[in-house]
């Protein structure tokens, strides 16, 4: 459904991504994974026709970008890490601007209006001012705006930066019922454990560059599937196994206090990258 | 692409329409200070042209105001959506044109333009002013706010912070408003200067309304330079709307 090749993207002299290969296949959901600065947004600006790419190919549904970029724009729905609602319209006008430059027929738009509005739960609130709504409420009808016109890939930068557990919670269901239904999904995310619950694949990017890609567990079991961590005068520190006898053979020789787990997408993350980010 | 620009003054429009009393009830401010200042109490011992000064300044202050709400509602709130709310982008990634985007603005800027010179002509008539509105007086009107209309576009794809914006408005808009044949003509100038505020917009707006106004020939000259000035700053409005992608 997405394919990237060879992509760059430079601002000046500043490289945001280098050469990135990639390719999504449809009813999948894709999560891209990197610290700050690594060149997530980028990639989801230049997938969703907001940046031009330096250089390489990108073909989304079959359309090559730098031909039918109009094509493109009119089969992805897109929902930005910042809000950007428009504040002086209603939830239900802004859903009706976004359905009217997607060219909707009236009927079929006021109909996708009432029916997402119900499904992002915010029918009784359809004609109050958004500027009201809490950021869980505004990054719903960020969603039900995005799918209105009935895309074929929904791009998702950050979706659950800044919202409760309960609502994280809430869009995860929301998020897999949507693939459910054979929508393709990219989504880029800080939070290790939101990505391995919802992606079959991850890909980790840092400064630019693609340096892994695989599905969550695969990449956990590249480390070995157990991991045991205890703390020195240097700080934390974690060792991984294959085998869970030997792990705990390993712990029972350490004097400090141990814990022995699996191991996570985040020990992936921070062995591949090297720093620990937020979680 | 009719549609599409359909749907960008459609958006303007739904706001104006929710603050239309509001709306008109600050417009009706500026004016009514100008006529009291300059008609009513600095005018009445001045002299133009065997007229009152009232009627001399009336399309002065049509054309400066036209000037002012065309480019403000335009400039700021886009200048605002671009930079800071973000909320372009929900027109950038939806499948319409540069082209739709930046007429559908400049004819929702240029409408509360002329609604606000609306409310003037209708001040003005309150105040006692004699003007003869014909058809050509209109065009003229609308080729104005058309020019400030699309040149707060452009202000607005350029500016990257609200400050510039003020400021643009300050050593651009500002001196136009005095100096562009407003409140006097520009006979006695310094040549230089002269020739300067010949070149800018507004001039040929006040020329054009004064003109018509008082019966004299149609300034076809001023009006030809008014579209070209909108067709320019469109041009480059698109231009811009193309570039932000890079």
């Amino acid at each position: 459904m997405i394919h990237i090749e060879n992509f760059s993207k430079k601002f000046g002299e500043r490289t945001a991504v280098d050469n990135l290969s990639l390719k999504i296949a449809k009813g999948e959901i894709f999560g891209l994974l990197g610290p700050n600065g690594a060149g997530k947004t980028t990639t989801i600006r230049v997938l969703t026709m907001l940046t031009r790419p330096t250089a390489g190919k990108i073909v989304i549904d079959g359309c090559e970008a730098s031909h039918q970029e109009q094509h493109i724009k009119s089969v992805i729905g897109v929902v930005p890490q910042h809000f950007n609602l428009d504040s002086d319209l209603t939830p239900w006008e802004n859903l009706e601007l976004h359905g009217r430059l997607h060219h909707m027929m009236p009927q079929v738009r006021n109909q996708r209006i009432e029916e997402l509005l119900k499904f992002v739960e915010l029918e009784d609130r359809a004609h109050e001012m958004v500027q009201k709504f809490s950021g869980g409420m505004k990054r719903r009808l960020m969603i039900a705006r995005a799918l209105l016109h009935q895309p074929k890939v929904l791009f998702l930068d950050e979706p659950t930066v800044g919202l409760d557990p309960q609502v994280r919670r809430r869009l995860w269901d929301l998020i897999r019922h949507l693939k459910n239904e054979g929508l393709t999904v990219l989504l880029t995310t800080h939070y290790i454990e939101e990505a391995e619950n919802l992606c079959q694949r991850v890909a980790i990017m840092e400064k630019g560059k693609l340096i892994a890609i695989d599905t969550p567990r695969a990449l956990c079991q590249r480390l070995g599937s157990y991991a045991v961590e205890w703390a020195d005068e240097e700080g934390t520190k974690t060792k991984f196994f294959a085998d869970r006898n030997e792990a705990s053979a390993f712990a029972a020789t350490l004097v400090t206090t141990t814990t022995l787990r699996q191991t996570n997408l985040e020990d992936a993350f921070v062995e591949l990258t090297g720093r620990k980010v937020a979680g | 692409m009719l549609y599409d620009i359909w749907t960008v003054f459609w958006r303007d429009w739904l706001v104006l329409k929710r603050r239309i009393g509001r709306f008109i009830l600050s417009r009706m401010v500026s004016p009514i200070l100008y006529l009291v200042a300059f008609g009513w109490g600095l005018g009445r011992s001045i002299q133009v042209n065997q007229g009152s000064y009232l009627d001399f300044i009336v399309p002065g202050i049509i054309a400066l105001n036209s000037m002012n709400i065309s480019f403000n509602s335009v400039g700021s709130p886009l200048n605002m959506s671009r930079v800071y709310h973000k909320t372009l982008e929900e027109y950038l990634i939806a499948p319409i044109s540069s082209i739709s985007f930046v007429i559908g603005k400049v004819a929702s800027g240029a409408l509360r333009g002329l609604l606000s010179s609306l409310i003037i002509i209708l001040l003005a008539f309150a105040f006692g002013a004699h003007a003869l509105i014909t058809i050509w007086f209109a065009i003229a009107l609308v080729l104005n706010c058309l020019v400030f209309a699309s040149m707060g576009l452009v202000a607005a794809m350029v500016m990257n912070t609200h400050e510039d914006m003020a400021n643009f408005n300050t050593y651009v808009l500002l001196p136009m408003s005095f100096l562009c044949a407003t409140f006097f003509i520009p006979d006695h100038l310094p040549t230089l200067l002269r020739w300067l505020i010949e070149f800018l917009p507004l001039t040929h707006a006040s020329h054009a309304l004064r003109a018509i106004v008082s019966g004299g020939e149609t300034p076809v000259l001023s009006l030809l330079i008014m579209a070209a000035y909108i067709a320019a700053f469109c041009g480059i409005g698109v231009w811009l709307m193309e570039k932000v992608r890079e």
